[in-house]
């Protein structure tokens, strides 16, 4: 087979073949295109301004590697005025976190870019592995969750930076939007697709510079620059319902490469159809600050592949379907109100009545949750004790008798 | 190494494989193997990728989890492969009839970090 010739250049070899539209490309193209559509996506969905102070979520791992990697170029590139630091965080668990975080300590070299890794130990007086150790391999994926979302904004607030970017990818967005359209969840999934989350109550704001990159083109792209990163499977991660997404996404990509965008794209536009009030209630950190796991914000640690054990799995269904129920009321039917509100409003009562048999009857009132912070430990909170300090509590009470 | 009295009848391809992203785990945690690959399969054809699938998982895959490696006699969705730096999509995946001095990199992007 003749090689075949870059699709802009015309003159070098293509290496490269891309998911999104087949194109044919050479190395140097490539990497130059890939750096200019994540310029387009910072500067069309205005990520950053002159000056802020942006930390990345570092875990040592591809996305994180490249995201650095990329804003850095691109900050000289195009004057973006960034001041960049990694911000990583330790998890405590032996022969999978420390081996990444030497990784991380590199990159921080090469990029020449400040460093802060903020530990579970310190934060919650807890490491992973300790957890594990007390409450076993099943549900710890819960705790770890919890423990990240508060954990990078705690960093973050401890460098005095107000705003994250993390490495998700197009891959990790197609796979929570599916998610949570099996789950049946559509004021998350508006959420989990937006570029930005955290609104103007909130500390500290995340993004996703990488939101329409493939991870394909991330990996290539890593190869290409010669990028060092680690990769590495968390040592108690199983592969729950994240992970049978997950495989799902690459079959479908085996067969059609354009089917991640285009899912990411159809989430985007599912959410345009949730009311406002709807996705709005749940862009509020209190409210995402009450949910166990952190689906759309896996932040920089285990990230894509924090699969949920099935032992929490019930509990947190349980407790997404009051939120769920909450959210409800707000909903629109788009086909119905499309189609004439009197069938519509007949019946509404009735498919309410069909979910809420699934679960404990319960008369939680539609009320918008109000942000407030912990009794506890002062951090935001929609409850009077966050998640984390619930959580701890529980730990806390069952701390092996081997301690003195 | 196993395959002794197939490499004794027919000529043999000297070529590199790689593993990255994770995927050096399945090949005894070592990212470059140099092999001696029969340059032709069971069936007298020229060794091509899809051959070469097969020679790894049944003489270089010290582990047993081989369903990480390979999904239904095909490369595992997620696992990239390119051949001389190049996507094996531009170079007709598994029929890409492979050469003497090849270097063929499986990358997974299965892994977190």
């Amino acid at each position: 087979m003749a090689p075949a010739l870059c699709a802009i250049c015309k003159t070098e070899r293509a290496l490269i073949k891309r998911p999104k539209n087949h194109a044919k490309l050479c190395k140097g193209c490539f990497i130059t295109i890939f750096e200019d559509e994540v310029h387009h996506t910072i500067t069309s969905s205005q990520l950053f301004f002159p000056g802020e102070k942006v930390a990345i979520g570092a875990s040592g791992g591809k996305d994180s590697t490249v995201l650095a990697s990329v804003l850095k170029t691109l900050n000289e590139r195009h004057g973006y005025g960034l001041d960049l630091v990694l911000l990583s965080i330790d998890e405590g668990i032996k022969g999978y976190r420390d081996d990444s975080l030497e990784t991380v300590k590199r990159n921080a070299t090469q990029y020449d870019m400040p460093l802060k890794i903020v530990g579970y130990d310190e934060l919650y007086g807890w490491t992973m592995d300790q957890v594990v150790e007390t409450i076993g391999k099943k549900g710890n994926c819960t705790y770890c969750g919890v423990f990240r979302r508060q954990a990078l904004d705690r960093g973050a607030k401890m460098l005095g930076i107000k705003h994250v970017v993390t490495g998700h990818n197009a891959d990790d967005v197609a796979e929570t939007i599916l998610m949570n359209l099996l789950r049946g969840d559509l004021s998350r999934l508006s959420r989990s697709t937006s570029i930005v989350t955290g609104d103007n109550k909130s500390d500290v704001k995340r993004s996703k510079p990488l939101k329409y990159s493939y991870e394909k083109e991330i990996v290539l792209y890593a190869h290409h620059k010669k990028l060092d990163y680690f990769s590495t499977e968390c040592i108690y991660s199983p592969e729950a319902f994240r992970g049978s997404a997950r495989a799902l996404i690459k079959q479908l990509e085996r067969v059609r490469p354009s089917a991640i965008l285009d899912l990411v794209r159809s989430g985007e536009d599912m959410a345009r159809l949730v009311p406002i009030e709807a996705s709005s209630s749940s862009d509020c950190r209190g409210k995402s600050d009450a949910m166990p796991v952190g689906l759309d914000d896996g932040g920089g640690g285990c990230g894509s592949q924090s699969g949920q054990s099935p032992g929490g799995e019930m509990a947190v269904m349980e407790k997404e379907l009051r939120e769920n129920e909450a959210a409800e009321g707000l909903e629109i039917d788009v086909a119905k109100v499309a189609l004439g509100g009197k069938e519509a409003e007949k019946e509404r009562p009735r498919e309410l009545a069909i979910r809420s048999l699934n679960k404990a009857p319960s008369s939680k009132p539609i009320t918008r949750q109000v942000l407030g912070n912990c009794k506890r430990c002062g951090y935001m909170s929609s409850q009077e004790i966050c998640q984390a300090c619930t959580l701890l509590e529980g730990l806390n009470k069952n701390r092996p008798q081997i301690q003195i | 190494m196993a395959s002794t009295t197939e490499t004794t009848e027919t000529p043999a391809l000297a070529i590199t494989v790689d593993f990255s992203g994770g995927l050096e785990m399945l090949f005894s945690d070592q990212k470059r193997h140099s092999l001696s690959i029969p340059a032709t399969d069971s069936h007298g054809k020229p060794a091509t990728i899809a051959s070469l699938i097969d020679y790894l998982c049944k003489n270089t895959m010290k582990d047993p989890r081989a369903e990480l490696f390979v999904l239904d006699d095909h490369i595992r969705p997620g696992i990239l492969v390119l051949i001389n730096d190049a996507d094996w999509e531009l170079e007709g995946e598994e029929t890409y009839e492979i050469q003497a001095g090849d270097n063929i990199l499986f990358v997974s992007t299965l892994h977190g970090g």
